[in-house]
């Protein structure tokens, strides 16, 4: 007796991964970075993640039912709370509630769902809601709680919610802000990081093995990490030879601020970066390149927002440029 | 010649789960032949076959029953019987429509089998006629394109590539054909290069088939002119040009054929046949198949008659498990879903694949293309599967020509590996497709502008021509007239005299 099968079309293997699991394998590399930034910087941190991913979740989900889209594949397919933990990452984390809100509705309503939604932004939204935060509330983003006296809950909550954080009082300069200040006052490099512990390299290590992670899964590709490296080195390097007395060393730039997180983790956004091989090695060059003249020359202590946005603007154009040759095509 | 192989890589490629025991665990089982053939006159690339058998009928095996019209290839009666129809029927065809076949009700007492004649002084013979054999045996390529073989044996070529190098999950008949009748591919891989004057022969076979690699270093011990290659176990490593790339470094020209480089590929399979046919007489009219996959009971590799109902020879593997969901035939990754069974076993078939529920991509809903460029990775023929989806839906198909789709040879990673779950093979074929009929459209329309300008500039030719005849004439009047100029009388009678005759011829139109 013949049997009448259901059709499909090849290949009829079951998919090798899911948006989701990308989504979640990346969240899972930050752990290390996001467990000792919690032991240093006290539970701020994760305060300020889980606010960014209430407003991130409930704000998409407006937007979604806005837009007319189903909500359950696109909730759940943990691109929001990415967004929202990789934003919230650089907030000091005694800043206002409000600050996340503010945040989230630029990356999420103006950055992904105006221009599309999933896939289809041209800019990082998770930069493009710290860049808009940091321009408009300078002041309560520039300060750091000191890393060995934790704030106490109740502070930590009274800051949070009640605005009542006493900043300048209680503020710690980081090494990067230290080295801006230093050095705009005439001393010299070693002077400016006489009090600095080195202890952020750690920190650049804990992220550098969540991006290694994220390597070996296949979840990213090397060339944009490498491209960091390189557009760093390039232009860090002989600014350093030239004088090392007036500019800090490529390690320093690579182990201090938002480099490393950046280069695994945010220049890494397969959206709005570049998709060929070679674009991608580029992208990377331009954000390490523009992070390190931002900190240098620019009128803010760390660069690696403008640096990804910006790249973020030249990706469709790097693609294009880049496009590798079909096989079998004359080199 | 044995020196040690260079290899190299080819662009993108992903190791996939293999799934080879299945069909390897027992040696291959000659499949009973089933009360009933159907034989499609199209199997191969090219025109369908004309029929030279009636309704009604006897034929024996290895007798002629259609013959090849234009590029094509015979077709053979696999058994003896009665030709009982030559109608439409179902067949595993891309366009689900039925096709013209011959019906055989199998007979075995309806008489001796008619081969040909056996050839074993083949290294004596002339290359022009062992070609012949090869047309007169209706082979075609049997790793699953089936390009009639005789026609790829035109051109002079150095290096011949046997490709055993079967690189889809679940397929596993050359792994068998190699491991029990490697002796047969080494003699139609000499046969072979004979005909194409190859001064090489390499027999690649993946370094995953165990088996196989042994049965094929034995059956050539002592001797040097095939080498054994053992290549990387990566899929699609068996696609004709990845395989070229891996043995010689080199890429066959997009739009070009293997020959451009002086090689030849020709599937294991295929070999076997091409000696069968000169050494037996035996034209193709069987073949190995692996009925697989986790959707029957008893996989095995079977050595079936062409024609063979696919129902009979999942029959062969012990039925259908309860679970079985889709057929396909040919591998998991470029294979072809079936809608029936009752669909006959075609010479390109190498594998007839039950999959179940839990094998099968599941119906999570299709998400936007978040450009993680897993398909850029591995993608065999370098192009960028994200922006060709784009360019596609865009409708932009000037970018889709610009971004090469044509090369794509819808191996199916980029599908596979896709995490939004984007069908883009189902979006290349269509493209091609459409490509094919802008192509067509243009053609027509530069065609059909090429007559109109022709026209045009013919009656602008003739008018011009005109023209330049009354300019001439009268230029040539006044001429005329200046000449009798000295004598006016004579002129005056002349015009008389004309418009006299001109009335007269008038008058004689008018009667």
């Amino acid at each position: 007796m013949a049997r009448e099968f259901r059709l499909g079309g090849a290949p009829h293997l079951p998919a090798a991964t899911s948006v989701r699991t990308v989504m979640g394998k990346v969240l899972l590399a930050l752990l290390p970075g996001v467990a000792l930034s919690t032991a240093w910087h006290g539970p701020g941190v994760l305060l300020q993640a889980a606010l960014a991913c209430a407003f991130a979740l409930l704000l998409e989900a407006a937007m979604l039912r806005l837009r007319g889209r189903p909500l359950r594949p696109f909730l759940g397919d943990l691109s929001a709370p990415l967004t929202a933990v990789l934003f919230a990452l650089c907030l000091p984390p005694w800043a206002p509630w409000w600050i996340a809100a503010v945040g989230m509705v630029a990356a999420i309503v103006f950055a992904k769902h105006l221009y599309g939604g999933l896939g289809y932004n041209l800019f990082n939204p998770a930069m493009v809601g710290y860049a808009l935060v940091l321009v408009a509330f300078t002041r309560e983003l520039s300060g750091w709680p000191p890393l060995d006296a934790p704030i106490p809950p109740g502070a930590l909550l009274d800051g949070v919610f009640g605005g009542g954080v006493p900043w300048d009082a209680m503020a710690q300069a980081t090494p990067l802000d230290t080295l801006r200040d230093q050095l705009g006052q005439g001393r010299t490099v070693a002077e400016a990081q006489a009090g600095d512990d080195g202890r952020s390299a750690w920190l650049a290590l804990a992220w550098t093995l969540g991006g290694l992670w994220l390597l070996q899964q296949r979840v990213i590709h090397w060339h944009v990490p490498v491209g960091v490296l390189a557009g760093v080195l390039a232009v860090a390097l002989p600014l350093w030879l030239y004088d090392t007395g007036r500019h800090a060393s490529p390690w320093f730039h690579l182990t201090h601020g938002a480099l490393a997180l950046g280069a695994f983790f945010i220049a890494t956004d397969p959206v709005s970066g570049a998709a060929t091989p070679r674009g991608r090695l580029l992208f990377g060059a331009g954000v390490g390149a523009m992070t390190v003249l931002v900190r240098t020359f620019g009128a803010y202590p760390d660069g690696v927002a403008f640096g990804v946005l910006l790249m973020n603007a030249c990706a469709p154009l790097l693609d294009r440029w880049l496009k590798p040759r079909p096989f079998g095509h004359a080199r | 010649m044995n020196a040690p192989q260079r290899l190299f890589a080819f662009p993108g490629g992903l190791r996939l789960p293999e799934h080879k025991d299945a069909a390897t665990r027992a040696p291959s089982r000659a499949c009973p032949l089933p009360p009933r053939l159907v034989l499609p006159l199209s199997q191969h690339a090219g025109q369908a076959a004309r029929p030279e058998v009636a309704p009604g009928e006897r034929v024996v095996r290895g007798q002629r029953i259609a013959r090849a019209e234009g590029l094509g290839a015979h077709l053979h009666a696999p058994a003896a019987g009665v030709v009982v129809a030559i109608e439409d029927h179902p067949v595993p065809h891309a366009s689900g429509l039925p096709a013209p076949c011959i019906v055989i009700d199998v007979d075995p007492a309806a008489g001796e089998a008619a081969l040909l004649p056996a050839l074993p002084d083949w290294p004596a013979i002339e290359p022009a006629a062992l070609r012949a054999r090869i047309e007169d045996a209706g082979i075609v390529g049997l790793g699953g394109a089936a390009f009639p073989t005789a026609g790829k044996l035109g051109r002079p070529i150095d290096l011949l590539v046997l490709n055993g190098a079967e690189c889809e999950p679940w397929i596993a008949c050359d792994e068998m054909l190699l491991r029990e009748r490697a002796p047969a591919v080494r003699d139609g891989g000499r046969i072979l290069a004979r005909i194409v004057g190859a001064s090489r022969i390499v027999l690649a076979i993946e370094d995953r088939m165990h088996g196989a690699l042994a049965a094929a270093r034995e059956a050539l011990a002592g001797a040097d002119d095939i080498a054994v290659v053992a290549v990387p176990t990566i899929y699609p490593e068996g696609g004709e040009r990845q395989l070229i790339r891996v043995l010689t470094g080199a890429e066959v020209p997009s739009g070009g054929l293997p020959a451009d480089l002086g090689v030849l590929c020709h599937n294991v399979g295929t070999a076997a046949a091409v000696a069968d046919a000169v050494l037996r007489g035996l034209p193709l009219v069987e073949r190995y198949v692996s009925v697989t996959g986790a959707g029957v009971a008893d996989p095995v590799t079977l050595r079936a008659a062409i024609g063979t109902p696919i129902e009979w020879l999942v029959a062969q593997a012990g039925g259908y498990r309860a679970d079985a969901e889709r057929l396909v035939m040919g591998g998991p990754m470029m294979g072809r879903a079936l809608p029936t069974d009752a669909v006959p076993l075609v010479k390109a078939a190498n594998c007839v694949l039950v999959l179940t529920a839990a094998e099968l991509r599941d119906d999570a809903p299709e998400l936007p293309c978040i450009r993680c460029g897993e398909c850029v990775r591995v993608c065999p023929a370098r192009l960028l599967p994200q922006q060709l989806h784009w360019h596609l839906r865009a409708g932009d198909f000037d970018e889709v020509e610009a971004h090469a789709l044509r090369d794509c040879i819808e191996c199916g990673l980029c599908a596979h590996v896709c995490p939004s779950h984007i069908p883009l093979v189902e979006w290349y074929r269509w493209g091609k497709t459409e490509l094919r009929v802008r192509a067509e459209d243009r053609r027509r329309s530069d065609l059909a502008r090429e007559r109109f300008e022709a026209r045009k500039a013919r009656l602008e030719r003739e008018d011009a021509e005109r023209a330049a005849r009354l300019a001439a004439r009268r230029a040539s009047a006044p001429a005329a007239t200046a000449g009798d100029a000295d004598d006016p009388v004579a002129a005056a009678l002349a015009r008389a005299e004309a418009k006299k005759r001109g009335a007269a011829t008038e008058d004689a139109d008018g009667a």
